[in-house]
């Protein structure tokens, strides 16, 4: 089958960057013994994959961007001290924390407490084997990379709830209890969404779903808007980002689990915090927005830098949400997940699953019919949308948003006013 | 027979040391799981003697000390302490000298509901940004405070029969301009969170006080307020003439912690309106009678009482004709305000208490003083 892409094989051209990686692993092949080079394949996709995709948008976009976005955001400059526009800032601040000393709570739990880093570390880097960069760059194109996405970005939350067991700290294990509560809470509807995905596109490959909205010309964001909309609060609940970061709260339990870190080893909770949000949205922009694919685009523009520039924008959106909304009650996040979340991720299931039936049955699975249940898909969305506003959300009650004003001093005046009360 | 899972309560501190309190205060908290069952005040770690370090120092000497109690509102505090002692020594003051404290006044009440305001949402979780917002124009009010006096927090500006310097003349038409954008401010302030749904789940319903309650508790201020009891100490005993100005009481509806918000949010544009009559109306002549400055009140006591931002302030002196105070006891809003604090958070989880705290607008300096 032919690449539907322009790139040659030609190891200088930059559009597929797995050229470059092939040319080396066969010339290795030549002069080392049989198999070694599956080893070295896997170790240089990894390296590789690391130190161009994920390092350099975690600096400058996870930690530099961020805080310059939310800089602006709150009317302040943000960084623009260390280097060009502040660009080094993300520099200083490893080095910074390199140099500091690793503080050990006294009563902690030294090993538990050691391990929970590298335990956090692991994981995020694991997460990027399976997101395609572009029609042959991906390190491990498994036909159940969804289940061993989700399966691997759930193991934080072990790592999580170490850290805040071995600190000896209420704080600490409040912020453990939370996280785990809540990931347990969450991870349901976020599965439930992404069935709804694996029903259309009848595979659980990341690759094979990047081909499926590439061959049909729509994204699964459009199909399915509502299995968009779950998993994106979902996954910011399991990510900690506000409005559901009761795990990491500052201004209730301190800093969470990681109250009692510091030195690099907060450093690494803190970089590879970002490292999730980061592949939460690599994840997303694969699944739910096209991949590397962008209507026709991908021919010209090399599509590693498509699916980075969608990673970046979906990124952005949690950032945004950081710096504009307050932070939900841990009760109120669970009865959200539960009385809300849950059955509408069940209706939805189901909506898409009769839709799937429909298309075998009369449309004969015939892949151009899908744009018959977009307008139903985004009718239903509008619909539960509204449902939540009017009906299913949180009513306040009818009492106005604005204080009222009285002319005169006195004692306690009830509803319903008293003499000289005007209404604004 | 259903087992259910034994579960035990045990003790935080919510402090010292801790992001949202505000200072070095702390709540010895009791919790089961989430939920907070007894509450325990803790304070003192600021303590520094103010009240009988005072009664060392002459009358003018005592003004600067009134700035480092409630260090967000130094204002409010040295007019109630040079009210206090003109009402002992029986001293006027010109008809100038009254606008320019009620400009003075009414601009720090905005500048500390700035910040109240702020760490309030802060508190909330909203990430520091409307705190900055809130900061962005209450440097603006300081601005005029350092253009006035020369200071921005600890202004020392208020002088026993008077202000210590007029008004200068880059500081009428800074006023004015600052009292036209105000407003804006604070329609974006309430356009960012007063129809944010997250933000009413968090605050409607928590840490509801009734009205008998906060009258026993002998609360003040928006807290007060918050509950439906119009009272203001400007409107009930006016002082330095706030009898001319038209403005109006805001009262909230059950006391939640909602109602002390946008009831903070409403005297902040009443605030504009009384410095804009302040500002159009303010007369000629001098601004200070002159005072000696070895002042000796005649044998008595007295008791001044103004308004400030966080409710009632109120100074307590007592003259024995000596140069300086034979007791001198100030009454903190904060401090007062405060004690009903066990009421509102027992029954509400850990991130209610949080909340709570924010919503009385406490200063650990006037607390402790």
């Amino acid at each position: 089958m032919p690449l539907p892409i322009l790139a040659t094989n030609n190891w200088y051209d930059f559009r597929d960057l797995s050229n470059f990686s092939r040319l080396i692993l066969e010339n290795l092949d030549k002069i080392l013994p049989h198999g070694i080079v599956y080893v070295v394949a896997v170790l240089l996709g990894f390296v590789a994959s690391f130190l161009i995709f994920v390092l350099p948008s975690q600096l400058i976009v996870g930690v530099y961007g961020e805080r310059k976005l939310i800089g602006r955001i709150q009317s302040r400059y943000g960084p623009n001290r260390v280097g060009p526009f502040g660009l080094l800032q993300p520099i200083a601040d490893a080095v910074k924390l390199m140099q500091k000393e690793s503080l050990m709570p006294l009563r902690g739990d030294v090993i538990v407490m050691n391990i929970a880093p590298l335990i956090f570390v692991a994981p995020c880097v694991l997460l990027f084997a399976v997101i395609p960069f572009g029609p042959r760059m991906i390190i491990g194109n498994i036909p159940s990379a969804l289940i061993y996405f989700i399966a691997v970005s759930g193991l934080p939350v072990l790592a999580a709830f170490m850290a805040g067991w071995g600190s000896d700290n209420k704080y600490s294990l409040f912020g453990a209890m939370r996280i785990v509560a809540m990931s347990i809470s969450y991870e349901v509807p976020l599965v439930l969404a992404l069935l709804g995905v694996v029903l259309f596109t009848g595979t659980l490959s990341l690759q094979g779903m990047v081909f499926w909205q590439r061959d049909l010309n729509i994204w699964i964001a459009f199909a399915q808007p509502l299995s968009f909309a779950i998993y994106f609060i979902a996954v910011g609940a399991e990510l900690n980002r506000t409005p559901t970061d009761i795990a990491e709260a500052e201004s209730e339990i301190v800093a969470g689990y990681l109250t009692e870190y510091s030195g690099m080893k907060w450093g690494l909770f803190y970089g590879m915090d970002i490292g999730y949000a980061l592949a939460a949205s690599a994840f997303a922009a694969t699944v739910f927005l096209g991949g590397w694919s962008f209507f026709g685009l991908d021919k010209w523009v090399p599509p590693w830098l498509i699916i980075v520039t969608k990673t970046q924008l979906f990124y952005m959106i949690f950032i945004w949400t950081r710096g504009t909304l307050p932070r939900l009650r841990v009760d109120q996040l669970m009865a959200f997940a539960w009385k809300f979340m849950l059955p509408i991720a069940i209706a939805n299931l189901f909506v898409l699953a009769t839709e799937r039936m429909m298309w075998v049955r009369a449309f004969d699975a015939d892949l151009k019919f899908v744009w018959v249940f977009v307008p139903i898909n985004l009718l239903f969305t509008a619909g539960v949308v509204f449902a939540w506003a009017r009906f299913l959300g949180y009513r306040p009650e009818n009492t106005p948003r604005k204080a009222r004003l009285v002319n005169q001093a006195g004692g306690f005046i009830p509803l319903g006013g008293a003499k000289g009360e005007t209404r604004p | 027979m259903t087992s259910t899972i034994k579960t035990e309560p045990f003790v935080i501190n919510i402090g010292p040391q801790h992001p949202s309190t505000h200072g070095v205060f702390r709540i010895k908290a009791t919790v089961d799981g989430e939920r907070v069952i007894d509450a325990e005040m803790v304070m003192g770690y600021l303590h520094r003697s103010m009240e009988k370090l005072a009664e060392e120092r002459t009358y003018t000497q005592n003004i600067p000390f009134t700035d480092r109690t409630d260090y967000l509102s130094s204002m409010s505090n040295n007019l109630g302490y040079c009210l206090a002692v003109e009402k002992l020594a029986g001293i006027g003051v010109p008809d100038r000298g009254n606008a320019i404290r009620v400009i003075m006044a009414e601009f720090q009440r905005l500048a500390s509901h700035c910040m109240a305001v702020g760490a309030f949402t802060n508190d909330t979780g909203a990430w520091q940004t409307p705190v900055m917002w809130a900061f962005r124009e209450r440097e603006k009010i300081l601005d005029l405070f350092e253009m006035t006096c020369g200071a921005r927090l600890t202004c020392n500006y208020m002088r026993i029969g008077g202000v210590a310097f007029d008004l200068p003349k880059e500081f009428m038409p800074g006023a004015r301009k600052l009292v036209q954008s105000l407003p804006g401010f604070i329609d974006e302030m309430e356009g960012l969170l007063v129809e944010n749904e997250i933000f009413l789940v968090r605050t409607r319903k928590v840490g509801v006080l009734s009205p008998e309650m906060a009258i026993n508790a002998s609360l003040s201020g928006p807290v007060l307020r918050g509950c439906g009891v119009a009272w203001d100490i400007r409107k009930a005993d006016p002082y330095c003439g706030y009898e001319q100005y038209d403005f109006d009481i805001p009262i909230g509806y059950q006391g939640d912690s909602f109602d002390r918000f946008i009831v903070r949010l409403e005297e902040m544009r009443q605030s504009v309106r009384i410095i804009e009559q302040a500002l159009d109306a303010l007369p000629g002549g001098p601004h200070s009678t002159q005072v000696p400055l070895a002042l000796r009140p005649p044998r008595g006591e007295a008791y001044g009482r103004v308004e400030g931002p966080r409710g009632e302030l109120g100074y307590y002196i007592v003259s024995d004709e000596g140069p300086s105070p034979y007791r001198f006891h100030i009454r903190p809003p904060s401090f007062i305000n405060l004690s009903a604090l066990k009421e509102m958070t027992v029954g509400g989880s850990v991130a209610d208490a949080v909340v709570v705290l924010g919503s009385i607008d406490i200063v650990v300096g006037e607390i402790d003083r």
